[in-house]
């Protein structure tokens, strides 16, 4: 057996390595293009994430043909199915070293983010955390800017609004994994500050969590409100068994982060959404000339589709790597282009932003917002606000 | 002989010259193909189906990167640590694993791996929980070549642990010892019967595939400075599994055939389309099974052998 097992192994593992890798793409090397590494979750769990960035930046592509600093933007997308770190490295590697981008973008959870912060810092190049949520994110490398949210930062308001609405008690719900333990301490900390006292802190398992028994111990316990987070896909079943076991019922409010209600899936959740009150950085009924702009945008570029937070960090992703090229005039050395982008300001669809100049993380208002049906659809109403929140909240 | 040895080795060795640009992603093939042997130890030689070899390679990815945080960042003692604490691991519980019997014994490696994934997503405090492991620092190897961005070093490295260790493997498998796990595999009641103790060479099989995830874990960690949950995940035994098919049960070079057709398919496959590629790649690999029994390898042997009789 052995002499044919060994030729024709041999065979093939000769063809598997002379075989030139399918997708060879047009080495664009003349100085006219500036390539954006963009490596996103486009399957498994969190293809979502993928998806709304993905279409916001193909949406800002469109609605700014002209080049910027004469240079004509390019997109490198790559598919890191959102849970294998190694992978977005491997990805954030090959696009430094074969591609020869001039910036990396995107990064849809907080592992993925961290795991390619060293190339960054490497490989000289700016990296855009577009969606990625942890506090300590920028941190990790000095080429890392970003234009999502941090957690504390979307928490601590809420925190400070219930106190103010006469909320006394709470009753903290989190999904058992980093970004919800951060919400937890961060809610906690606000509202004891405030003067709030948390009565019961319960963890739900991050796989097949089933929320009747928390939700019980929620009921039984009778606090004021109960503050929830989980990963946005989990805010359907949690809204409706909320509104099946009676809390609203029994006087208690339903507070959390906006993640839960999500814009992208806030109209599948139904009417058990309504009346939740949530802070957040972006809701797509936020009223301004520049989110009109953007919906506008957004719908030519994925019709029937409604932008959520995800998709405008994408979009401002873009127009800071944008803003930051005119500034350096198209000179795009890594050390240079994050310099320019470090301290800018402008109005985002979501509202008044700014990077940091020393952190590199996102200043920004954050809303208090009622889920409300309106037009026949749901929308969270922006109702109240806090100003230039820090990324520590 | 030699000569037909040498030349997949030589192809090897010839990617690093070929693709300077690709080096990352030989790498990872590598590092795939060495866990995919793993499997073949236990799986296509001793015949025992396990679902839980990824918690092995977590094991020994998080051993490696927990040393190299803590201050120790010599690779090879790194990777002897990861290969010792996976063939521990290992040696606990392969009598969970025997005992249980065939399909309860499939049970028992799910569920050691969800165990320990659970484990490691709970102690934070050591492996960085859901963030993974934070601020691992390699010395350079033999204190001359660092681990670069090209990842140059990173490849020679991971493709010489691959060459030394899949050598141990074939002499493993031609002793007496590999001779005897076949016979268990072809008839675990009569095996006794020619004097072949099945426990304790199921056990030594078991551990000695756990020490080599261990090991292919450890050099993940360590050329991507590096560890995460994801090493720990079931995905991550279900893909060694289909390498392993893919090349061909029960050989080792369908081991490194099924490693490096999958990893190059799967690399290809989602860069041309990051959104549908799983699509693409489920279809291959239905394709491929119904097309032929013994995967990569047993297709080719089949073609050498239509072309022969011609």
């Amino acid at each position: 057996m052995s002499i044919v097992t060994r030729r024709s192994a041999i065979t093939g593992f000769g063809i598997a390595l002379a075989t030139p890798p399918l997708a060879i793409p047009a080495l664009a090397q003349s100085g006219d293009v500036f390539r954006i590494g963009l490596i996103l979750p486009m399957t498994g769990p969190f293809a979502s994430t993928g998806r709304q960035i993905e279409a916001a930046i193909r949406a800002w592509l469109r609605a700014n043909p002209a080049p910027i600093a004469g240079k004509r933007i390019e997109i490198l997308l790559r598919d890191d199915t959102g849970v294998a770190p190694d992978v977005t490295r491997r990805l954030a590697q090959e696009l430094a070293v074969r591609e020869r981008v001039q910036a990396l973008a995107g990064f849809g959870l907080t592992p993925l983010a961290l795991a390619a912060a060293p190339i960054a810092t490497e490989a000289k190049l700016p990296m855009i955390v577009m969606a990625a949520a942890t506090a300590i994110i920028p941190s990790r490398s000095p080429f890392i800017l970003r234009t999502a949210f941090s957690l504390p930062q979307a928490t601590a308001p809420i925190a400070v609004w219930a106190q103010r609405a006469g909320i006394r008690t709470a009753v903290t719900l989190v999904t058992d994994f980093a970004p919800g333990l951060d919400a937890e301490r961060a809610f906690k900390e606000r509202f004891t500050a405030a003067g709030g006292s948390v009565t019961a802190e319960l963890r739900t398992p991050l796989r097949n969590p089933d929320y009747a028994p928390f939700l019980q111990r929620v009921r039984d316990a009778r606090p004021d409100a109960l503050f929830i987070f989980v990963p946005s896909g989990e805010g359907a079943p949690l809204m409706r068994q909320f509104a099946e076991r009676g809390l609203r019922e029994a006087g208690i409010r339903l507070i959390g982060t906006g993640d839960v209600l999500d814009d992208d899936i806030l109209n599948d959740i139904g009417d058990s959404a309504l009346g939740a009150v949530t802070s957040h950085h972006y809701s797509a009924a936020h009223d301004s000339a520049e989110n009109r702009a953007f919906l506008a945008a957004y719908a030519a570029q994925a019709p029937g589709q409604r932008p959520n937070f995800m998709a405008v960090g994408g979009w401002d992703g873009m127009h800071l790597l944008a803003e930051g090229l005119r500034r350096t005039q198209g000179n795009t050395d890594g050390e240079r282009l994050v310099a320019a982008m470090a301290g800018q300001e402008w109005i985002s669809p979501r509202g008044p932003v700014r990077i940091d100049a020393q952190s590199r993380d996102i200043v920004q208002d954050i809303y208090i917002r009622r889920t409300e049906r309106r037009d026949g659809q749901l929308w969270n109403i922006e109702f109240d606000r806090v100003e230039r929140v820090g990324p520590m909240g | 002989m030699i000569l037909l040895h040498a030349i997949p080795w030589a192809g090897a060795l010839a990617g690093y010259w070929l693709f300077p640009e690709q080096l990352p992603l030989l790498s990872a093939i590598a590092i795939a193909a060495l866990f995919a042997v793993s499997l073949d130890l236990i799986v296509g030689y001793a015949g025992l189906v396990t679902l839980g070899q990824a918690a092995f390679f977590g094991a020994g990815a998080y051993t490696a990167g927990i040393l190299a945080q803590q201050g120790w960042g010599e690779p090879f003692s790194g990777l002897l640590a990861a290969a010792a604490v996976a063939a521990l691991l290992g040696l606990i519980s392969a009598p969970l694993v025997l005992r249980a019997g065939e399909l309860a014994g499939l049970m028992v490696t799910l569920g050691l791996g969800l165990m320990l994934y659970e484990a490691a997503n709970k102690a934070a405090a050591i492996t960085g929980g859901a963030d993974g492991l934070q601020g691992v620092e390699m010395w350079p190897i033999f204190g001359l070549y660092r681990f670069d961005l090209w990842g140059r070093t990173a490849y020679l490295y991971s493709l010489a642990v691959l060459f030394v260790l899949f050598m141990l493997a074939r002499l493993l498998v031609a002793s007496p010892f590999g001779w005897s796990l076949r016979a268990i595999r072809g008839n675990a009641r009569r095996a006794p019967a020619l004097g072949v103790p099945v426990k304790a060479r199921l056990t030594a099989a078991y551990v000695i595939a756990a020490a080599y995830a261990g090991v292919a874990g450890g050099l993940l960690a360590q050329t991507t400075s590096f560890a995460s949950l994801d090493a720990l995940s079931f995905q991550r035994s279900a893909d060694g599994l289909l390498m392993l098919v893919l090349g061909g049960l029960g050989s080792l070079y369908g081991a490194l055939l099924g490693a490096v057709a999958f990893t190059v398919a799967h690399h290809a496959l989602s860069e041309a389309s990051p959104v549908f590629w799983q699509f693409w790649l489920g279809i291959a690999l239905v394709a491929l099974a119904l097309a032929g029994q013994g995967g990569l390898l047993g297709l080719a042997r089949a073609a050498i052998a239509r072309l022969r009789r011609r």
